[in-house]
């Protein structure tokens, strides 16, 4: 039947600040806890810009049952991740989806109630930037919804995340953490680190916020690599910013 | 003009289509009138036009991806051109995420309103901001907004600005082709966009979403001046080895250039003090040229 059944929970990485890592928190945590034997949804809140499902490399056309609609799915290690996306309902991933909020609102309104997962161990939900109708659409479905929080370190980003965590009070959200990607990168000849766009902005919000601090991710280019060409999942080898993303999911694993 | 009052942020805008008869119109006082046209007024190029009538100049700065570096880049833009003592304005039109006043360096400030509309504020080297920023009563305000709303309020920054006479308005974006979007070409039909700039990066999940972005400013025969590149390498400072932080598995932002022929107008490096003076809002020493080379280049197809 459709509907979202997840036994753990549904969890929506949420930023207010565009480019900071958003999508490629949701399919490295949905990696992550598939790789360890879970069934994982992931759903792509962002209409505009659908990157997720080219991160975790799958791609193709959405199919219907009598219940709704179907997820794209993938074995990963012992578990197994299900999507849905705006991308596999459009023919022409180039062309652009110029919507108003309440075509956007519509479409996710669906993506929540009319898709048949299947029972799921988590849900994750992959959002745009800002505080619109896509995010306002997703609180009023699911009442006390887990959040994680992303930013990069500069404070015009943490600037927008203090935002986002003002909206997520206002949604009654249950916020799990802030993690700070982008945080230093590791010169590939000296092994200096250079801190490209600072460092510490993330966790200074955390305890201004009194939020708890999930922690840093290094800028990865192999991991951006792999997300580019939809790999991440052939190749989940221990980088960095996979280790630091394992130790994040411990965090957020319920016991 | 009456405009309706006590309206819930659900509120899908007086001028929408269905209009007092959507989800959100429930427990509205104004749900009634609504629903029979009572508010609804056209959106306004006219009005835009008279406002921006001494305004030479108009570019919108665009992406499609979030992060790429649009506000930055609209910045240096307006920084450039107010260095050659031209006269310039910004709006920032991402109202969830109004970053440019932060980087100019006016975050916090206050407008006021006369007969003549907003007072814009003004920076250090006299560029003319407007910005959310400067409506709200503290950094954690969340502006927690439909559609819809948004679209009022940046009617309101295109034509209920006192904006004087400028060389060139520089209109920053959220990323996207949503409401904001909409809204920016249908004010500006009137009084006409001169030119937009698409910024990415280098690898393809950003490409792709530019490439999107581009459809949108060709479905809507919008001038393109050109694409800027961010954030293309990195050049450690200890040894000088060139990194690529978001390798190009597709070409690169070239490669999307000649795709859809369009000038690739330069790759900016990764420079960590344009970030770190962006949040200080100070102008930056050591910024890469290649700013200067997209402000010649603004120039030209503007005076072209």
């Amino acid at each position: 039947s459709s509907g979202i059944n997840a036994e753990y929970g549904i969890i929506t990485v949420l930023s207010g600040k565009g480019g900071v890592g958003k999508s490629t928190t949701v399919a490295v945590l949905a990696g992550t806890l598939a790789s360890s034997g879970l069934s994982v949804g992931v759903l792509d809140a962002d209409l505009c810009g659908p990157s997720l499902s080219r991160m975790i490399g799958l791609k193709g056309s959405i199919h219907s049952c009598e219940q709704g609609w179907l997820p794209l799915s993938a074995s990963v290690g012992k578990g197994r991740i299900s999507a849905v996306s705006l991308s596999f309902l459009v023919e022409n991933q180039d062309e652009a989806v110029i919507w108003r909020g309440p075509k956007k609102t519509a479409m996710i309104k669906q993506f929540l109630s009319d898709v048949c997962w299947g029972a799921l161990d988590y849900l994750l939900i992959d959002t745009p930037p800002g505080t619109s109708d896509e995010h306002m659409t997703i609180m009023e479905a699911i009442p006390n919804c887990s959040v994680v929080l992303v930013t990069s370190p500069q404070a015009v980003a943490a600037a927008d995340v203090l935002r986002q965590v003002t909206f997520c009070k206002k949604t009654n959200a249950n916020v799990l953490g802030i993690i700070e990607t982008m945080s230093g990168f590791v010169c590939p000849n000296c092994s200096d680190c250079g801190l490209l766009f600072g460092k510490g902005g993330g966790k200074r919000l955390a305890e201004y916020c009194n939020i708890e601090f999930l922690g840093y991710v290094p800028i990865d280019p192999n991991l951006s690599r792999l997300l580019d060409r939809g790999e991440l999942f052939k190749n989940f080898q221990s980088s960095a910013s996979i280790q630091s993303y394992t130790e994040i999911t411990k965090k957020l694993i319920k016991p | 003009m009456i405009e309706p009052e006590n309206v819930p942020d659900s509120c899908p805008g007086p001028s929408s289509e269905g209009a007092g008869q959507m989800d959100g119109c429930a427990g509205c006082p104004n749900k009634q009138a609504c629903s029979t046209g009572q508010f609804r007024t056209d959106t306004s190029p006219a009005e835009v036009l008279a406002s921006l009538q001494c305004v030479r100049n108009k570019i919108v700065v665009l992406s499609g991806k979030g992060g790429v570096g649009k506000s930055t880049v609209t910045a240096q833009i307006a920084r450039g051109l107010a260095a050659l003592d031209l006269s310039v304005g910004v709006v920032d039109v991402d109202v969830c995420g109004p970053s440019l006043a932060r980087i100019l360096g006016v975050n916090g400030q206050s407008v006021h309103k006369s007969a003549a509309g907003w007072s814009p504020v003004y920076t250090l080297d006299d560029i003319a901001v407007m910005s959310i920023d400067f409506l709200l009563s503290s950094e954690e305000d969340a502006v927690i907004w439909r559609g819809a709303k948004k679209n009022g309020m940046i009617k309101d920054f295109l034509s209920s600005v006192d904006w004087g006479e400028l060389d060139y308005l520089v209109i920053d974006t959220p990323p996207g082709t949503s409401d904001e979007h909409l809204a920016i070409v249908s004010l500006l039909k009137q009084a006409k966009i001169t030119g937009t700039v698409l910024v990415t990066t280098p690898q393809e999940v950003s490409l792709g979403d530019v490439r999107k972005e581009i459809n949108f400013c060709r479905k809507l025969r919008l001038p393109v001046i050109g694409l800027v590149e961010n954030m293309a390498r990195y050049e450690c400072p200890k040894c000088r080895t060139v990194s690529e932080i978001f390798p190009a598995t597709s070409g690169g932002a070239q490669a999307l250039a000649d795709s859809e022929g369009m000038p690739l107008i330069c790759s900016i490096p990764v420079c960590p003090q344009v970030g770190q003076s962006g949040d200080n809002g100070v102008e930056g020493l050591d910024i890469p040229t290649e700013y200067g080379i997209l402000v010649e280049q603004v120039i030209r197809f503007c005076d072209g």
